[in-house]
């Protein structure tokens, strides 16, 4: 998604095209972060619930207040292209890849001293 | 013809990447208008036209194979028939099926579903349609997109196998005509007559709009003023030997520019833009203050009899030498390599350095600039003043000047409390930037291209603390009575930012130049060494792209990806009962006859019609049939096409038809009981007629959409209009309307809107096709025929314009600036392609832009900035056309630079666009507190800047003074305001129209011009061909101006006001209004009529001249102060206190609070 929003900004890249690409993944990624969350919650992992609540919650918040819309998504074409926006898609790109790495060393590390310690 | 019905087939399959066009082209550039060409039948967006956007173009084919089957004559007829007009709608309005093409009774259907089958064999009925079409002359249909796609790209251009760069003929006369003949015919338009003949020789055309601007061949004219030649009096040219005896005379230009006169002996051009004798330099090193030895060395460099003769020249004049280009940059450098020579010269800059400048302006890291302020006299202290020269200036400077006898006049700290009177007497002049004479003579004109901040600031953190917005305010397309136009095979553009080359470029050497935007030095093509104007050879810095900010090129073959485009117009035209109600078809149709000649284009231009209710009705208008057939599709939840070939029909060819049709259309409906209307069908229907060829699509609408996709439902409440704080539904219901007009931009079509309604219609929705597909959005609210004789005539007038303004297709256009300054946001309509690029899919003269910049990299080594705005356009005949704009702008390091350059017009556009995103993004109260804080934070940096000694009371400096005004206004503008009554759809429009009207135009619409008109006098009167124009004074907008005994004139930009006081001198009512008394003046009176009185010559005059200034034609309204019109009369009265808004002077005093927290 990042380099998603870097080839635009560099590359180039026709706004349409790219929104649509990434348009279809966004739900994906919030589904599947909201099946984490949910596993969490039947594992009573309330620490690892804990971390990703405040996501679940920008997530919620974010696509509640998407452009108008008729398609999934959370991109429109004709304002990406603004520089305030693209940035921010930018910056959160950044941020979001960054936790969940932090996040899968975590469930990395989780899971070894399970599996050690049984 | 043929030729070009190859063209294109050759044309719009092809495959081959952008790229290949040639080394020059700039990708994106020609990518753009291609890209739905290209693309489109293979490649569409997914989100397309959610059923069939991949069917478009087989249903083209499909139903053209079909119909060769399906006889005219069992289609249904339209009007002229012999069946009455009535019975000829009711028959589809009876008994239409659901989904058919309704062919009068006893027809067969021919419905959707066959096609389908039958898709797998596009090919094969493209085939089928290709002999038929040979019948039927316009060279674009759809079946010539087929057969091109096989095959291969590079031998299907006609013309443009040599590549530019090799073409030969180095100096030859005759090196740009040369590529010409070459052309096909399509494309040869350099060797048609109507487009101007080719000046013999060389590139330069007039074509007939730029009747000004002659690329003087004759030697009595001169040459265009050489770039310097205008500040060197005494400088004998480094080339003078060269300067053959046609350049003898000074161009006359030159002489009036000149603060002195020219001694006759150093007359010849001089100029000194490059030196042979230099070489090469290296990156530049830190700018040195030697410009002098430039010209020294010069001396040297050239033949002793100049030489000698500069020995003589004062020293003071000697400094003038550095005017050339390259002593912008390069100066210095030019002196480090070469020191010997500086030591006769290199003293004297300093002494006579204008002290004023020297504390003002000068960056300690810009001395560069420094000798170029020589040649004013030491009496000049302003650096402001610097570029002050009568001739050039002119009226750009108007009432400025008056002010510059004072240094620092623009920063003269005003207290806005106590300064009533800030208004000029004439019109508002954006500040001049201070550039060299010489620079500042070949910038871009304010009309075309403004910015903000005449001085921009050496960083982005300066630039925060001066807290004024930075950006460029354009008018791209706009009017121009002199464009000079080259032709030529090469374009010189920069190799790596593709900038086109301009005057601010720098000329290192005979061969060399380097790019103002990116520094990066080029060569210079073997053809450019020539130069048309004076048809001389090796004078590169004398070519007419050099010489002026403005130009035109007429763009060889690598700039299209397909042939270029036709002028093709389709009209989309209401006619459910409540449009035929309002009786605007009458009005549409006439125009439209009287002006159908005017439509601009060649013999190629295309006509359709398209009528809707709830069903699409569509116009057979082919060459041989007796009258137009109308052929209804009620499908419309799946709209098709039924004749591709037939509905768009060749004007020049099917004119008879095409005025057939315009007579008989409103006619037809009147009778109608259809209330539904299907708009989302129709313009999906007009999306697929015109997406082959592309377009302009004008939508006349009367009322909500209700039927089929699209549809909207009524969301405004009337009851919460005044009252609530926030106003809702600022953004469009459906994405709908926008994701059709994405699609209409990718195959360059446009959709103009024309909104007649009484009611809600949900602009903020429907203005989406045409705010994304670069068209325009004209409302007339409560139109109607005969209650609402004004609006009749503001459309028939405004349609007038419409038809016949110029007009470009297919069109990009690129913003570049120099390296660390970057664009932010556009502001406009149009669809943003890429950072820089907008995708217009036409532009017309009447749209304007604003581009917000920021900062990236601190500018600290540079001293001038430039901006560069290029369109590439079809023109309506089928020309590919790129017009450059250049602006350049010198970078400050002080606040007070930056804000002695503040254009307070410009600003208020940027924070009027800033201001409507705002209020669409986050809501409308947001807006209105930004706008209130721009004024706030920029006068307290003003302030706190330790600009002014501090004082009581609300200090700014004399060049923002207007600026609290202006924010007050903005408050009170229909698009902002809170409070009063106002409709939802004229909110919306007014937010339209900050956004694309250009400045001049968006000032007046902001803040209108109130003058006094029962008192004309010819005192201070301009005079313009024959006729005297009185001038009165702007007065404030204040009902404390207006007086019973008075009578004053309003132009609000689109309208203008005639105010007639109860007590209003009788001679007036009797010389000018022509009736008896005062209550005699009717209540609805749009006209003045036309009297042999002084006062009413006078007061037509004026009026006359204000409606000569913009493109659209104001209405004229006299009102009495009973009338019910007075309403909108007062809501413009900006500084007076209403209900819900604060007065000028509680503005001012809020501000004052807030300021001095």
């Amino acid at each position: 998604m990042i380099i998603a929003f870097d080839e635009l900004k560099t590359d180039y890249k026709n706004p349409i095209d790219q929104c649509n690409t990434l348009n279809p993944l966004v739900l994906p990624e919030y589904l599947i972060h909201v099946f984490f969350c949910i596993m969490f919650l039947c594992a009573t992992e309330w620490l690892s619930l804990g971390l990703n609540m405040p996501l679940l919650a920008y997530h919620v918040w974010r696509y509640m207040s998407r452009p108008v819309m008729s398609g999934p998504g959370l991109y429109d074409p004709t304002t990406i292209m603004n520089a305030d926006i693209l940035a921010f898609c930018q910056k959160e790109g950044w941020c979001k890849l960054a936790f969940y790495l932090l996040s899968f060393f975590y469930y990395l590390y989780g899971m070894i001293y399970v599996l050690v310690s049984s | 013809m043929s030729n070009t019905a190859a063209g294109y087939n050759s044309q719009n399959g092809e495959g081959k990447p952008p790229c290949s066009n040639g080394p020059i082209q700039n990708p994106v550039m020609t990518q753009a208008p291609g890209q739905g060409y290209n693309t489109v039948a293979q490649k569409m967006h997914p989100q397309h036209m959610p059923a069939k956007a991949p069917l478009e173009q087989p249903v083209g084919q499909y139903h053209y194979g079909c119909y060769q089957s399906a006889p005219p004559a069992s289609v249904y007829q339209g009007p002229g028939q012999s069946a009455p007009p009535a019975s000829v709608y009711q028959g589809p309005g009876q008994s239409a099926p659901p989904v058919s093409v309704y062919q009068g009774p006893g027809q067969t259907n021919m419905t959707r579903p066959p096609s389908r089958p039958l898709q797998p064999h596009q090919g094969g009925s493209a085939r089928i349609a290709a002999p038929a079409q040979s019948s039927t002359p316009p060279p674009v249909s759809s079946n010539s997109f087929y057969p091109g796609s096989q095959i291969p790209p590079h031998s299907h251009w006609p013309y443009g196998t040599p590549p530019p760069m090799s073409q030969p003929s180095v100096g030859s006369p005759a090196n740009h005509v040369t590529s010409a003949p070459s052309q096909p015919s399509g494309y040869g338009i350099q060797n048609s007559p109507p487009q101007g003949p080719p000046v013999p020789l060389n590139s330069s055309m007039q074509p007939g709009q730029s009747s000004g601007y002659r690329i003087q061949n004759s030697p009595p004219q001169g040459p265009p003023v050489p770039l310097n030649s205008s500040m060197q009096p005494g400088q004998p040219s480094g080339y003078g030997i060269q300067n053959s005896p046609p350049q003898g005379p000074p161009a006359p230009l030159n002489s009036s520019v000149q603060p002195g006169p020219a001694p006759p002996p150093f007359n010849p051009p001089s100029s000194q833009t490059y030196q042979p004798g230099r070489q090469p330099f290296g990156p530049p090193p830190p700018l040195r203050p030697a410009a002098p030895p430039t010209g020294q060395l010069n001396n040297a460099a050239t033949p002793p009899p100049p030489a000698a003769a500069k020995q003589e020249v004062p020293g003071a004049e000697r400094a003038h030498i550095h005017n050339s280009f390259d002593a912008l940059e390069s100066g210095g450098r030019n002196a480090a390599q070469h020191p010997p020579q500086m030591g006769r010269a290199v003293g004297l800059p300093y002494p006579s350095l204008p002290p004023g400048y020297q504390n003002m302006a000068a960056p300690p890291s810009a001395p560069g600039m420094q000798p170029r302020s020589q040649p004013y006299p030491a009496g000049a202290q302003s650096f402001q003043q610097a570029p002050l020269g009568p001739a050039q200036l002119g009226s750009a400077l108007g009432g400025m000047s008056l002010h510059q006898s004072q240094p620092p006049e623009a920063l003269r700290a005003i207290n806005l409390l106590q300064e009533r009177n800030l208004l000029p007497q004439g019109p508002v002049t954006p500040p001049v930037p201070c550039l060299p004479q010489d620079l500042q003579r070949l910038n871009c004109s304010p009309e075309v291209f403004r910015c903000t901040l005449t001085n921009i600031p050496q960083t982005q953190s300066l630039l925060n603390k001066a807290k004024l917005p930075l950006g460029l305010l354009l008018h791209p397309f706009r009017d121009m009575s002199q464009l000079p136009v080259v032709t030529s095979s090469t374009i010189v553009r920069c190799r790596s930012c593709r900038t086109y080359i301009n005057p601010f470029v720098t000329f290192l050497d005979q061969r060399r130049w380097k790019c103002n935007l990116c520094y990066r030095v080029n060569e210079v093509p073997e053809e450019f060494m020539y130069n048309p104007v004076s048809r001389s050879y090796g004078e590169p810095h004398k070519r007419p792209e050099v010489q002026n900010p403005t130009i035109e090129f007429i763009a060889p073959s690598e700039y299209m990806l397909r042939p270029p485009q036709p002028a093709v117009y389709l009209f989309v035209l209401d006619v459910s009962h409540n449009a035929v109600e309002t009786g605007y078809l009458d009005t549409v149709c006439q125009s439209l006859l009287d002006s159908l000649s005017l439509l601009p284009g060649d013999t190629r231009t295309k006509i359709g019609f398209i009528t809707f209710d709830s069903t699409v009705h569509f116009y057979n208008l082919q060459e041989g049939l007796s009258q137009p057939q109308m052929l209804v599709v009620s499908d419309i939840e799946d709209i098709f096409i039924p004749t591709p070939d037939s509905l768009l029909v060749n004007l020049s060819e099917c004119k008879e038809l095409v005025q057939d049709l315009l007579k008989g259309l409103p006619q037809m409906f009147t009778r109608t009981l259809e209330t539904q209307c299907a708009l989302g069908p129709a313009l999906q229907a007009a999306f697929k007629l015109l997406s082959p060829t592309g377009g302009r699509v004008s939508v006349f609408q009367t009322q909500l959409p209700s039927l089929g996709v699209g549809a909207l439902k009524s969301r405004e409440d009337p009851n919460q209009r005044a009252s609530a704080k926030d106003i809702p539904h600022l953004t469009p219901a459906t994405d709908f309307y926008k994701k059709l007009a994405l699609d209409c931009s990718g195959q360059q079509i446009a959709v103009d809107l024309f909104l007649l309604s009484g009611q809600y219609c949900d602009l903020a929705s429907l203005a989406c096709i045409s705010k994304y597909s670069a068209g325009g959005v004209h409302y007339y609210p409560s139109y109607h025929h005969l209650h609402n004789p004004a609006q009749v005539e503001q459309l028939q007038r405004d349609l007038k314009r419409y038809i016949s303004r110029k007009i470009g297709f297919e069109s990009v256009m690129r913003v570049r600036c120099t390296k660390g300054l970057s664009i932010h946001t556009f502001h406009g309509n149009f669809f943003v392609r890429s950072t820089d690029l907008l995708s217009l899919p036409n532009i017309n003269p009447d749209s304007g832009f604003a581009v917000q910049m920021s900062i990236e990299e601190n500018l600290v080594d540079m001293q001038v900035v430039s901006f560069q705005a290029a369109l590439l356009y079809t023109s309506s005949k089928g020309e590919r056309r790129i017009r450059v704009h250049t602006l350049c702008l010198p970078v400050v390091n002080s606040m007070a630079d930056i804000f002695a350059g503040a254009d307070v017009q410009a600003i208020t556009g940027l924070l009027a666009s800033m201001a409507v995103d705002r209020s669409v993004t986050a809501s409308l109260s947001d807006a209105r507190d930004a706008l209130v804080n721009a004024a706030i934070d920029s006068l307290r940096a003003y302030r706190s800047g330790g600009l002014s000694v501090h004082q009581p009371g609300l200090v700014a400096p004399a060049c923002l003074r207007l600026l609290p005004l202006y924010v007050v206004a903005l408050l009170k503008q229909k698009a902002f305001r809170t409070g009063t009554s106002t409709r939802l759809d004229e909110r919306v429009f007014a937010m339209c129209q900050l956004k694309y009207q250009p400045l001049a135009y968006l000032m007046l619409m902001i803040h209108p011009a109130l003058y006094r008109v029962d008192n004309l006098t010819d005192e201070g009167a301009i005079s313009i061909a024959d006729r005297t124009i009185p001038q009165p004074a702007i007065l404030q907008l204040s009902v404390e101006k207006l007086s019973r005994d008075g009578s004053f004139l309003m132009d609000s930009g689109s309208v203008l006001y005639l105010w007639v006081g109860r007590n209003c001198a009788p001679n007036f009512i009797t010389q000018v209004l022509g009736v008896p008394n005062y209550t005699a003046i009717p209540q609805t009176m749009t006209q003045l009529p036309e009297l042999d009185t002084a006062e009413s010559t006078r007061t037509r005059a004026f009026i006359s001249w204000l409606r000569e200034q913009r493109p659209f034609y104001p209405i004229l309204h006299v009102i009495r102060e009973e009338s019910p019109l007075k309403a909108s009369f007062m809501q413009h009265m900006v500084e007076d206190r209403t209900e819900s808004a604060l007065s000028y002077y509680e503005f001012l005093l809020h501000l004052q609070q807030q300021v001095n927290k």
